[in-house]
Order: structure tokens, then C-alpha cells, then sequence
């Protein structure tokens, strides 16, 4: 049976500001899977997920999402396509005046007919799915980074998503939380049963969630696999960028095994 | 798109001619967005309902919190006009005229005018930074992306909102300025009260009233687009807002002022 693809770049350029950020991206996702993109500042990342929900427009080729091509769609049309995306923010982009349970039940107030106890079972459970339960009454300035992108990602998944698209989601947070957004992101796609595609620069965090990493550069798609295909990579770029992941750690291995270590 | 999540870029240009054009141009583009939020928000307009909490949040920031400051500018120009208009009639014996003249010069046009003045730098500048601050923070695309249009949610509301509170703030205007000036009247000019009130009453007429009613709602309409859209183009975090803060109170003024200025020929030709 052939595996349905959900998100498709067909040779897309795109220039902002005068720079020629994608170059002839060609990507698929296919449905249900964890797709995870990185690659350097600068490289389009965040240009290429905001393709998929239609806040650009490539300048030339194809972003199809299930099949339809999102240039082809009015704007009623690409209102109902957005409702089955739920995005999880860089910062979360939560509204300052509203507190928690509000943030999170803004989409079923604004687009559903649900009641407003109807709405309320469906926020308790989201707040509690992502241990929340406790601080629907606080404010984002309230509450820290890791609890922000939590309370994002109840919002991104209150409307029953099919696609989620994740941000980087771990910017910002200690490795303890990180890996707590990385448990939530595979548990969310293993219970919602939905295709999720998270950019990152945290190649930990991309290894440890991911069915197949992309590497961006310049715009296109140089390398793509699994994740132990990803490391074994002959492309000396993803090469150069997996080693500088772990530069640190090998620096200080190189001063202990000289003895220069303090 | 109405609200740019790209920004206008064309190639640099070495000569003069060309950046002129382009910088024109630039402006072209934006005015044209500008009115076309307005028109899709006025479109929204029957959507009231779902936007009543906001509603009601903006009518008490553009109105309740601006009382204060209108009713000190509304008080000295309603005495300073009196005061100079007294003294001058006052060399030719007419010093009794001058509740007539402080009237209809608050009616017609200080009252109108200077409302809309405090509200643009008051609320209009708190709009566009409130709203500059969403779009970089990528609130507003959040919004887009839950299906949400941004002008029904954000730009709607703060329309009605001013649209009620702007003409409500002008009438206040006026009738403080009028009693500022029998402040003045009968301290300063020896003008009974009574007299002021009299004159003040013998010429001035409905359509002297409803014509400040009429600029304020016009000039609401310029508060709330410059504002909303200034806010909505805001790039580059700090430095992109507090230059959307900026042009929407110099923006506003400027239009204030034009405008005004073309209604009342309009009106009084």
C-alpha cells in the first residue's frame, strides 16, 4: 500500500527581503510520521514551516498539503485548510491578556458552536493530558518557559489536529525540560495519531524523536533519512554540523587526555 | 495579503528618481492595505457579539481612561479661547458676544479636533504598540494560523470601541470647554453667567453639533486604521514597534489635521 504523503515541496523557491532563502526545496512528509528539519541559522527552516501554513507563498513550484496545492486556495478555503494544522510557536505566542484555560479554549470559543461546558471538558482535558491542571487561572507572564510551551501546545492540539508543526520547541529550556517537550511531541504523535514536523536546532532532541531528519542548506534539502542513516552520513556538512553538536565535550576529552585539564 | 507577513523589498538604487518612486510607491501599497482593513473591519461590524469583552475593554481604555487628560485640554482651551476672543471684542464692547464665538469654535472645531488628538496620542499610540508587539511575537500569525482573522479579532473591536467613545469624548469636550470659558467670561470679562449662557445657547445650532459628531467619527476611523496597521507592520522587536508607536501618532495627527481641514469646507462652503 502506498504510503500517503501529507505535506509536499515540489522544487520551491522563495526570496525575502532580497535574499534567496529556499532554492529549490524538495521535501515530503508522509502521514503519521515525525519529520524533524535542521540545519544552520539562516538556512530556512523556519521559512520552509511557514510555507505549510500559508504565511508565504513560494515565488515559484508547488507546497501541497494532502494532495491540494495551497497557492490554489481562496481565503475561505485556506481557513479551513489551517484547521487541521495546530502550531506550536518559537515563544509560544500566547495571549498576554488572557490566562491559561483562556489561551488554551481561544480556537473552540472563536471557530466551534461548542457550549461553553463543552468547552470547558475539552480544555480540563488537554490541561490535564500536558500537566497543567493546576495554573488554568494563571497568567503567561506567570508561568515559565517550559509551562508556556505546554500551554502552546494544548492550544496547537484543542482542535483534533492531523498535522502538528513544532517551532523550536526546546529553545530556551534546560536539557530537563527539553527532553520533557521531546516525551510530549512522541506521545502526542503515537496517541493523536498525527504527522508532525518539528525545526530544531537541538540535534539531541532530533535524534531522539525524529523517524527521519532533514538537513537544510542554502535553501535545499541535502541530506535526508533516519536518524542513524542522518549520522552516517558521507555529506561533509552534516558531518561538520554533527561534530560541532558535540565540540565541547570532545574538546575536554582532548585537555584530559593531554593533562591540561584544571 | 491585508496584513504583511513579508516585507516590501525592492533592489537598491543608485539613482534619486528611482527611490522616490519606490519610497511612493511603498507608501501607495500601505495606504491601500490601511483602507482595506478598515473596509474588511466595518465589514465585521455585525460580528459584534463575538468580540464584546474586547469591545468593552477598548471603550474603557479609549474612553474612561482619557477623560482625565480631555477634560485639563478641554478646560485651558475653552478659558484660552474665551480669553482671547473676550479681550479682543472687548475693545470694541462686544465682550458680550463671546460665549457665541467660544461655542461655536468648540463645537465646530476644537472640540473635535483636540479629542482626536489626545486619543491618537493616547490611545491610538497604545494600540500600535500593543499590536507591534503581537506580530513580532508572532501572536498575529497564531491567530491567522487558528483560523482567526486578526482584523475581526483585534481590529473590529477597537473600531467600535472608538467609533462610540471618540463622538461621546468630543460632546464632553465641548461642554467642558464651554463652562471653561464662562469660567473665564465671568472672572476675567465681567460676563454674567447668565448672559454667557444666553449667547452662548442664541447661535449655536444643532448642525454646529452634529458636524463635530460627524468629524469625530471620521477621525476614529483614522485612529484606529493607522494604528491597527502601523502595529500589525511592525518588524525587527523593539526598535519595529516603538517606530509603529511613532508614525501612528505622526501619521494621525497629520490626517487629523487634513482632514479637518477638508470637512469643514465641505461642511461650510
Amino acid at each position: 500500500m502506498t504510503e500517503r504523503t501529507m505535506i509536499q515541496f515540489e522544487d520551491v523557491h522563495k526570496s525575502l527581503a532580497g535574499a534567496h532563502v529556499l532554492q529549490g526545496l524538495n521535501l515530503s512528509v508522509a502521514h503519521g510520521e515525525i519529520m524533524v528539519i535542521v540545519g544552520h541559522t539562516g538556512s530556512g527552516k523556519s521559512v520552509t514551516l511557514r510555507h505549510i501554513i500559508g504565511l508565504h507563498s513560494p515565488d515559484s513550484g508547488r507546497v501541497l498539503v494532502d494532495g491540494v496545492d495551497l497557492s490554489s486556495l481562496s481565503r475561505g478555503q485556506m481557513e479551513k485548510m489551517r484547521a487541521r494544522f495546530g502550531v506550536l510557536f518559537q515563544s509560544a505566542a500566547l495571549m498576554n491578556w488572557m490566562n491559561v484555560f483562556d489561551n488554551i479554549a481561544l480556537p473552540l470559543r472563536e471557530c466551534t458552536k461548542l457550549s461553553a461546558s463543552g468547552i470547558k471538558e475539552k480544555v480540563e482535558k488537554a490541561l490535564c493530558l500536558l500537566g497543567l491542571e493546576n495554573d488554568a487561572m494563571k497568567m503567561p507572564d506567570e508561568i515559565s518557559g517550559g509551562m508556556r510551551k505546554r500551554v502552546g501546545i494544548a492550544r496547537a492540539i484543542i482542535m483534533e489536529p492531523e498535522i502538528l508543526l513544532y517551532d523550536e520547541p526546546t529553545s530556551g529550556l534546560d536539557p530537563v525540560m527539553s527532553r520533557k517537550i521531546d516525551e510530549l511531541v512522541l506521545s502526542l504523535n503515537h496517541k493523536l495519531k498525527i504527522t508532525s514536523i518539528v525545526v530544531t536546532h537541538d540535534l539531541c532532541s532530533a535524534f531522539g524523536i525524529a523517524d527521519r531528519v532533514a538537513m537544510l542548506d542554502a535553501g535545499r534539502v541535502i541530506e535526508c533519512g533516519g536518524p542513524e542513516d542522518f549520522k552516517n552520513s558521507k555529506n561533509e556538512y552534516v558531518q561538520n554540523f554533527l561534530a560541532a553538536q558535540f565540540n565541547t565535550s570532545k574538546l575536554r576529552s582532548m585537555e584530559m587526555h593531554n593533562g591540561t585539564h584544571a | 495579503m491585508i496584513i504583511p507577513y513579508e516585507p516590501d523589498y525592492y533592489q537598491p538604487s543608485g539613482n534619486p528618481v528611482v527611490r522616490i518612486g519606490r519610497h511612493c510607491l511603498k507608501g501607495l501599497r500601505a495606504v491601500g492595505r490601511a483602507l482595506l482593513m478598515a473596509v474588511q473591519a466595518f465589514c465585521f461590524i455585525p460580528l459584534f457579539y463575538k468580540g464584546r469583552a474586547e469591545i468593552s475593554r477598548q471603550m474603557y481604555v479609549a474612553g474612561l481612561c482619557s477623560v482625565g487628560v480631555t477634560s485639563a485640554v478641554a478646560l485651558m482651551t475653552g478659558m484660552i479661547l474665551c480669553l482671547q476672543t473676550g479681550l479682543f471684542l472687548r475693545d470694541y464692547g462686544q465682550e458680550m458676544r463671546v460665549g457665541t464665538l467660544v461655542a461655536q469654535a468648540m463645537c465646530r472645531e476644537m472640540g473635535p479636533l483636540m479629542t482626536a488628538l489626545i486619543l491618537a496620542a493616547s490611545v491610538g499610540s497604545a494600540m500600535a504598540a500593543q499590536l507591534g508587539t503581537m506580530a513580532v511575537s508572532e501572536e498575529v500569525a497564531a491567530l491567522e494560523v487558528m483560523s482567526i482573522n486578526p482584523v475581526r479579532f483585534l481590529v473590529m473591536p477597537r473600531l467600535l470601541a472608538m467609533l462610540f467613545m471618540c463622538p461621546v469624548l468630543t460632546v464632553y469636550t465641548n461642554i467642558i470647554g464651554i463652562l471653561g470659558g464662562g469660567l473665564v467670561a465671568s472672572t476675567q470679562l465681567d460676563v454674567a453667567w447668565a448672559a454667557y449662557y444666553d449667547n452662548v445657547l442664541f447661535m449655536l445650532h444643532a448642525k454646529e453639533i452634529w458636524i463635530g459628531v460627524i468629524k469625530a467619527l471620521i477621525f476614529a476611523v483614522i485612529i484606529v486604521t493607522i494604528a491597527c496597521f502601523q502595529g500589525f507592520s511592525a518588524r525587527e522587536g523593539a526598535v519595529g514597534v516603538g517606530n509603529a508607536t511613532r508614525k501612528t501618532v505622526v501619521f494621525s495627527f497629520l490626517s487629523i489635521l487634513i482632514t479637518g481641514y477638508f470637512v469643514t469646507r465641505l461642511m461650510y462652503d
